[in-house]
């Protein structure tokens, strides 16, 4: 698969074939997914941090919700002006995505002026705006929670009739489908209304830190600037608290490691008011706080905690562990608060203007105002909103397997989200006629092909990008969501040139060194491979991996910044991180000793 | 244990003193009252020098002949040299000086009179920590007996009148007559490791780190560049490491069996192995940031880990090459405050 290096290039688009066999599976991603002769003019890069594993094609919403997002927040909303949106093509099951830079300094100038109307109003009023933020994340919760249950009743409920609704149930199919689309669409808008705003101002002072101080670690910038009471903390401080909970209500002993949680459960409800209490712990902590998927939120198989509790069930015992050794399980909030303000204090003195030192106190003071968002949006957008949007999509597909368009709910996921409306309108016609559903002689075929084109793609990994290399990379948006340098694109390039180089480069995380077994996990079904002590390596991780990282003994990433899930809680556990290395999966074998140096951002192989 | 007008203990002297007891002893005095570990030691006051060279004055001139050397008379600078320092290095002490000396050595070696000690010129002049003068001065490393320590002392001074020195003074027309030296006398550590640090980055300047090199053994292998030393970087204030650069430290200067110091082949399992562990290594920023914040200013500093792990500085000064350096700043307040998001946003960074 190594790309072939040309001068200062990558493979053109053209160049990367559709696998055979394949071709229509493909072909089911919208054409204005597929790439085409033109696109060979352009830089392109997988992006492997968002989608890792080849997508599915109802799974491509994700893709589609979040570029219309992004791009009309830089273009249209707060006019960046060095960049517009996202292009994006879809093949083989993989996303690659290039920028959309302006150069033209006349129009750059214009879009400027612009920007400082419409950012600076962002930055003025975040708090306030911010407020109003969540307010509208909640509503739009609340909505998706109250979209009707999908039901086609023999007969109309006869209530309906003598209340003379005058509208049968088949036409609430397409109006509840057509709602949770444009929740979905309109959540990803929210997703943007700050996003890159708050990033710029996080790396304004990262910037300023890495000129004052040259060799300062991204890691530091960034403890600098964490809050300490984030909503991604909270899933898995919710799982200490639950620990605590079961020593003190004396039903620990239940949880042991390997035990299904259904049999935990059982267990507990059979142990009368203990066991009860316990679980009505657990419910409250389920609400919201299980709403965290395996995830990143772009795949419909990343189930949140709550659909599948096999993951904090499985955290449970060494927590439960833990704390009888006399380990605090809370988080010393008030030690992190007091540590990052002289963090701040040892830093500043540093400086060797007061100059200086005013314009570091005007860039953390902004920093910190935008954190809160930056830190917390993904719990409300990709997870908490995420996991109901494609459960609700799973109503749907359990309306269309019962009637045999395909055998399993899952499958619904296999049709694009325009097919799913045609064969939704398609079952409306059924129920309205009494004839048969004429999808049931089309879909399961098409469903079997498509699952096998994913399988297929999976085997085949593909080139980090495509395209020639362009002279700079100015896209602030670019840099900032993917950490995609001129430097890092360089050094993938190098890589396939040196191919036996058994050394892997990428972001220094986390602090330390560390050797050990490698555990390669591919996707998130994989996580129960992890042993205690062994070095996960993925492509990348999040929120709910947080667990995991009480039983390895360091993590190394494909994709991710200083700022990327992974850096921060492996940061909070203390164990060695190297994020970014961009080929880590693919070039360390399963089971492989490796040395990780969180410090230097380095990978060796040792065997 | 006193100091007189020949002999300054460390703990009796410090930076002010640099007059009469050169800036190494100063330093080194300065430290051991601000209770930073040094090995040690006392320093030969300039008085001592110019009581043995007026004795040698009135033999024979020795500084008006220097300074009727133009700078360029190489042949005539060596000719002088040769003769001036046969002569300071076979001169007798004067009595009472070679009798302190030998009262103080004996004080500080305690039982063991065999204790090795580093003879240590130690120059008064401000230019004497100018990188350009700083080596034409001698050190002895490792010397064992008390009249070893003597004839060393009588070297150093010598040293003084080397050809560069000489040829160093003339160019910059200096007088002879501010030329003294002061000679520290300081307790041997049998180095495991030892090397240099310096409290602000040599390659960027940052003052957030403190960059570390060091090798097996004593340090002159490291400061002398004969062997490519390990090179780590800690954060000063977060304790972070972000870099460990192992190096191949094929040599190692150990103690000579009859004193004095002797290269030795490293042995191979050491010669890839880090010198310094981690705990080392935060110990080391520890004794960097402490030095730092009393000179209130970065430095270069010398350090040395015993065999038993403990770790002291043999030498401090002050950082002169970034210090010098005129900075444009990273950053001034902007009247707004949201305009520094502009070096983000605003293009062609």
């Amino acid at each position: 698969m190594t790309p072939i290096a040309r001068a200062k290039g990558f493979p053109p688009p053209s160049s990367l074939k559709v696998v055979a066999g394949t071709e229509s599976a493909q072909a089911s991603f919208p054409y204005y997914m597929q790439f085409s002769k033109e696109d060979d003019e352009r830089f392109w890069f997988y992006n492997s941090m968002h989608f890792p594993e080849p997508m599915c094609v109802f799974d491509m919403i994700t893709a589609e919700a979040a570029y219309c997002a992004l791009g009309s927040a830089n273009t249209r909303v707060h006019s960046l002006p060095t960049t517009l949106g996202i292009d994006y093509r879809i093949i083989n099951g993989r996303v690659y995505i290039g920028g959309n830079a302006v150069t033209d300094p006349a129009e750059i100038a214009r879009r400027t002026e612009e920007f400082q109307r419409r950012a600076f109003y962002y930055y003025a009023n975040w708090e306030r705006l911010f407020a109003h933020w969540k307010d509208k994340m909640m509503g739009l919760i609340r909505e998706a929670q109250a979209l009707p249950k999908l039901e086609l009743p023999e007969f109309e409920p006869l209530e309906h009739v003598h209340a003379g609704r005058g509208i049968a149930s088949n036409h609430y199919i397409l109006d509840t489908y057509q709602k949770t689309l444009e929740g979905y669409f309109r959540m990803w808008q929210h997703h943007f209304e700050f996003l890159l705003l708050g990033y710029g101002a996080y790396l304004t002072f990262f910037d300023f830190c890495k000129k004052a101080f040259p060799e300062i670690s991204d890691q530091t910038v960034a403890r600098m600037v964490a809050g300490m009471e984030a909503e991604i903390f909270r899933p898995d401080d919710e799982l200490r608290r639950l620990a605590k909970c079961a020593i003190e209500l004396g039903v620990d002993g239940q949880f042991r490691e390997g035990t299904p949680p259904g049999e935990v459960i059982k267990a507990l409800e059979q142990l009368g008011d203990p066991g009860v209490a316990w679980l009505k712990e657990l419910a409250v902590s389920r609400d919201p706080w299980f709403n965290v998927n395996v995830g990143d939120g772009f795949y419909h198989n990343h189930r949140s905690w709550n659909d599948d509790l096999s993951m904090p069930f499985a955290a449970l015992p060494g927590y439960i562990a833990n704390a009888k050794n006399g380990e605090r399980l809370e988080r010393q909030t008030d030690r992190l608060v007091t540590e990052r303000k002289q963090l701040i204090a040892d830093y500043r003195e540093l400086l060797e203007t007061d100059d200086e030192r005013a314009a570091y106190d005007q860039m953390i003071e902004l920093a910190h105002r935008v954190f809160p968002y930056v830190e917390g949006h993904k719990f409300y957008c990709e997870h908490w909103y995420t996991n109901l949007f494609f459960n609700k999509i799973r109503e749907f597909g359990g309306l269309l397997a019962e009637r045999g368009f395909f055998p399993d709910i899952e499958d619904v996921f296999q049709l694009s989200h325009y097919e799913l409306e045609a064969a939704l309108v398609d079952l409306m016609t059924s129920w309205s006629n009494g004839s048969p559903p004429r999808g049931i002689s089309r879909w399961p075929a098409i469903v079997r092909e498509r699952k096998a084109a994913i399988a297929e793609w999976a085997k085949h990994p593909t080139p980090p990008a495509l395209g020639p290399v362009p002279d700079i990379i100015d896209d602030p948006a670019i840099v900032m969501l993917w950490g995609i340098t001129r430097e890092n694109l360089d050094s993938w390039l190098a890589t396939g040139e040196e191919a036996d180089c058994n050394e892997i480069k990428g972001f220094a995380a986390s602090n330390g060194v560390v050797e050990g077994i490698a555990r390669v996990i591919k996707s998130a079904d994989e996580i129960g491979r992890l042993r205690k002590g062994d070095i996960l390596v993925c492509q990348i991780t999040n929120p709910s991996w947080a667990p995991v990282f009480q039983n390895i003994s360091a993590a190394v990433s494909d994709i991710g910044g200083s700022m990327s899930h992974a850096a921060i809680v492996a940061r909070e556990y203390g164990l060695p991180a190297v994020v970014g290395t961009g080929t880590g999966t693919q070039k360390i074998k399963d089971g492989q000793r490796i040395r990780v140096d969180g410090g230097r951002g380095v990978v060796t192989l040792l065997e | 244990m006193h100091s007189s007008e020949i002999i300054g203990w460390f703990a009796d002297i410090g930076l002010s003193d640099r007059p009469t007891v050169g800036g190494k002893g100063g330093s080194l005095g300065e430290m051991t009252r601000a209770s930073i570990p040094v090995p040690p030691g006392f320093v030969v006051k300039t008085a001592a020098f110019e009581r043995f060279l007026s004795a040698l004055e009135k033999e024979e001139q020795i500084r008006p002949k220097v300074e009727a050397l133009g700078t360029d008379q190489l042949d005539e600078i060596t000719a002088l040299s040769k003769h001036l320092r046969a002569r300071l290095e076979s001169s007798p002490l004067p009595d009472d000086i070679r009798s302190q000396l030998l009262a103080a050595h004996a004080e500080l070696c305690g039982a063991d009179s065999n204790a090795p000690v580093a003879v240590r010129s130690s120059a008064t002049t401000e230019d004497a920590e100018d990188a350009s003068f700083a080596g034409l001065q001698d050190t002895y490393l490792w010397v064992k007996d008390a009249q070893a320590t003597l004839n060393d002392v009588r070297s150093c001074w010598a040293s003084l009148y080397s050809v560069p020195s000489i040829a160093y003074r003339r160019k910059h027309g200096l007088p002879e007559g501010g030329v003294a030296m002061a000679v520290v006398i300081q307790r041997m550590v049998n180095a495991r490791t030892a090397g240099v640090m310096f409290t602000r980055s040599p390659l960027t300047g940052d003052r957030s780190v403190v960059t570390i090199e060091g090798s097996w053994g004593l340090g002159s292998a490291v400061v002398s560049g004969e062997v490519t030393p390990d090179r780590f970087v800690i954060a000063k204030i977060t304790g972070e490491i972000s870099v460990r650069d192992i190096s191949d430290k094929h040599v190692r200067h150990l103690p000579a069996p009859n004193g004095g110091v002797a290269d030795v082949e490293t042995p191979e399992h050491l010669r890839r192995a880090p010198c310094l562990s981690d705990d080392e290594i935060v110990g080391l920023r520890d004794i960097a940031r402490g030095v730092e914040r009393h000179y209130g200013r970065p430095q270069d500093i010398e350090w040395a880990i015993d065999q038993s792990g403990k770790i002291v500085l043999l030498q401090s000064r002050p950082e002169t090459v970034w210090s010098s350096k005129d900075r444009a700043p990273v950053a001034k307040p902007a009247e707004n405050p949201l305009q520094h998001v502009m070096k983000i946003f605003g293009g062609r960074r």
